[in-house]
């Protein structure tokens, strides 16, 4: 060390401190767990796995992924190299010992194994230094040697390396669990397997679960149930609330919807409850004075979003838009209200149709250009003769959205006919320019 | 020594001097009891909305609308398979009622902004966009068991027997106005309609020509607003201007300036 600091002056001298490296290590990791992958395993002391099955495409490619993160971490100051292959065990090698900072694994990935040296392989130092006494250089050369022979001399580790390197052993990753991530697990002497002892089972877990939840003030977003069977499959079901909840009722009830669809197949050995999404809930004060209309319903919302999915439940909100299309868009069903009090945000004065065509269709009108509504028109094969008619609204394109809507223009026309019925019936283009529409007549809605 | 019995139990009452019941006959004579005390109905008279139109209200047995109980209600001629009209008529309804209000349809086609012009507020309503027509009625059912909402409104085409019972039921237990929207995917299948069903009503909206304005222009529209069926009523119908602002039905002008305007209604409900 004295050598050292005479030949670099102001070098700086640190004890090794692996606790604290350690949990460096763990929090990088939980990083890469918010950022890249669900599922991130430590590889100690200076590595990470990451589980990038499915993940490559939300950053474009693999490459980019991994580009991505050598970028982030070069920025926070860490020299990273990494490798992606098909089991953790190369890509430990390849990160290590490869040719460039970011090595994919390709067709070639056998030749690319194949000349790593053999600290690839992850073993202990003192057999690395003897398989080098023997003249062991490579990992292709120990592929190539006989298996026995080197069992007989090294052990069984040896050989069980070399086949987590080339997939031949499976070699599960231990997942780094966020410490918000609220688990808990029973499991059972005997495995269960009928429907009653299931729900009993279930019971008790939720009442833990929700121990430890209001312990923490945190409620329940999703909630994965996973039952670990006798033949080693899992089968999971994973329900979602509006609302952060921390009922146990509550979160039984929309459990006990979803259980016919586990198959306990021989037997159920583990039970675990995993909230993988989790929101602080504040403690509300209650009244028996004022109704909640919203708390009433949570209950039946969450029912039935998990029964039909949580897309398909849902409100709608004003938004300021011309175009009857995009003037409403749909929020979750139970998003705070926009605006209690005040009116709905559509302008009243304006006729709007109870039926709005999801796409306008278009008729066949007799029609005076340019501002008149049409005396008659055909939809559905239907004629149908204008007897009162309202309009026109204009409706300017948003230029801002699409250059192609810069100068087009929708007139609206509400139309009676003989028997009363309404409808609401537009020309694209403003009747005398030719760049705003091609005058063509379409339906759009159906008043009553 | 000889027994006598009337020595031994005391006196005899009337009651005992009837030969003795079998028990079969004591438990007929037990449900027999249950239901004359179901049939007294004991429960307070059924919540009600009135729909504000005098003629219509004293038409029908409750003085309107009955809550906790499931209505019908179809488009007229054209509008069977739109239900244009019929939806403006339920959003009326809930718009003067309180609380939010759950609306399942297969089809997303309705326009939130013309609820909101017949006074229901898009704050009020959630839709549940549910697969098919046999998943409309299951989540109206949960929505009508749950309780907590003004009302559940189901567009569908298919009414079966059994369901409608089921929601009736539900409506039944917890006050709720379940409405279902009959719609069908062609005009032919509305004869659907003439089937009976376990609903409390069953209205038919269909459109007439509006009022002519001294200027050009369409004014408010005009309904005739028929009822086909309702336990307690005669069928009539009625014709009414459409849902306003706050989701009131309305006389028309020309027929309340009439000395007498109520009967005229009164009279044509009975021609009907």
């Amino acid at each position: 060390m004295a050598q050292g600091q005479a030949r670099v002056p102001g070098l700086h001298v640190h004890e090794a401190d692996p606790a604290a490296d350690q949990a460096a290590l763990e929090r990088l990791g939980l990083w890469c767990l918010r950022r890249y992958s669900p599922l991130v395993a430590l590889d100690p002391p200076d590595g990470l796995w990451l589980d990038a099955t499915g993940v490559g495409h939300l950053f474009g490619d693999d490459r980019a992924m991994l580009e991505d993160l050598v970028l982030r971490l070069a920025r926070s100051g860490i020299a990273a190299r990494c490798a992606m292959a098909g089991t953790p065990g190369a890509a430990h090698g390849l990160a290590r010992h490869g040719y460039q900072r970011i090595t994919l694994a390709d067709r070639q990935i056998h030749e690319a194994l194949g000349v790593l040296p053999i600290e690839a392989l992850r073993l202990p130092d003192e057999m690395v230094r003897s398989l080098r006494k023997l003249g062991f250089e490579q990992v292709g050369e120990l592929c190539r040697t006989s298996r026995a022979a080197l069992a007989l001399r090294f052990g069984a580790l040896l050989g069980e390396r070399l086949d987590q390197m080339f997939g031949r052993l499976a070699e599960p990753l231990t997942p780094l669990a966020p410490p918000e991530l609220v688990r808990v697990e029973r499991a059972f002497v005997e495995p269960i397997g009928t429907a009653e002892s299931l729900e009993h089972q279930l019971d008790l877990l939720v009442a833990a679960l929700c121990t430890r939840l209001a312990a923490r003030a945190l409620g329940v977003r999703r909630l994965d149930l996973l039952c670990r069977r006798v033949d080693a499959r899992t089968e999971a079901v994973r329900i979602g609330t509006g609302t952060p909840s921390q009922d146990p009722r509550h979160l039984l009830r929309l459990l006990a919807l979803r259980l016919d669809g586990i198959d306990p197949g021989f037997g159920i050995e583990r039970l675990a409850l995993v909230a993988t999404l989790v929101e602080p809930v504040r403690p509300q004060q209650t009244s028996s004075l004022v109704r909640d209309r919203q708390q009433e319903i949570v209950g039946l919302v969450d029912t039935l979003a998990n029964r039909l999915g949580a897309s398909r439940l849902y409100r709608t909100v004003p938004v300021e838009s011309d175009l009857p299309e995009r003037a409403v868009s749909r929020v979750a069903a139970l998003a705070p209200p926009q605006a209690p009090t005040q009116a709905a945000g559509w302008p009243a004065i304006l006729p709007r149709p109870a039926r709005l065509l999801a796409s306008p269709e278009p008729v066949d009108t007799l029609a005076l250009l340019p501002d008149h509504p049409p005396s008659q028109f055909v939809w559905r094969g239907i004629r149908r003769q204008v007897v009162r008619a309202d309009g026109p609204e204009r409706v300017f394109g948003e230029w801002w959205r699409q250059d192609t809507e810069r100068h087009s223009v929708r007139d609206y026309f509400q139309v009676e006919d003989q028997a009363g019925e309404r409808f609401w019936l537009f020309r694209s283009g403003d009747g005398m320019d030719p760049a705003s529409g091609p005058m063509r007549w379409y339906l759009h809605g159906l008043f009553a | 020594m000889v027994f006598r019995p009337e020595e031994a139990e005391g006196p005899v009452r009337a009651e005992e001097m009837r030969p003795p019941l079998s028990a079969r006959a004591q438990t007929v004579a037990k449900l027999r009891a249950r239901i004359r005390q179901m049939e007294r109905d004991e429960r307070p008279p059924p919540a009600v909305l009135p729909f504000g139109v005098a003629a219509l209200d004293q038409w029908l047995p409750e003085r309107g609308l009955r809550l906790g109980a499931l209505h019908e209600v179809a488009g007229g001629s054209g509008d069977a398979v739109y239900g244009a009209a019929a939806a403006l008529f339920v959003a009326g309804i809930l718009a003067r009622l309180e609380g939010p209000v759950l609306w399942c349809l297969t089809y997303p086609d309705l326009f939130a902004p013309a609820l909101a012009g017949a006074g229901l507020h898009p704050d009020r309503v959630i839709y549940a966009e549910a697969g098919d027509e046999t998943a409309v009625l299951q989540v109206m059912e949960e929505g009508l068991r749950h309780g907590g909402l003004a009302g559940v409104v189901g567009e569908t085409g298919r009414l079966p027997m059994t369901a409608s019972r089921r929601l009736q039921l539900a409506a039944e237990a917890t006050g709720g106005l379940g409405l279902v929207l009959r719609r069908w995917r062609h005009a032919g299948a509305a004869e659907q309609f003439a089937q009976p069903s376990a609903a409390v009503s069953r209205w038919r909206i269909a459109t007439l020509p509006s009022a002519p304005l001294p200027v050009t222009g369409v004014g408010r529209a005009r309904w005739r607003v028929e009822l086909l069926r309702c336990r307690g009523a005669e069928p009539g119908f009625w014709d009414l201007e459409a849902c306003d602002a706050q989701g009131r039905l309305a006389v028309p002008a020309e027929l309340v300036d009439r000395p007498v305007a109520a009967a005229a209604g009164q009279r044509r409900a009975a021609a009907g």
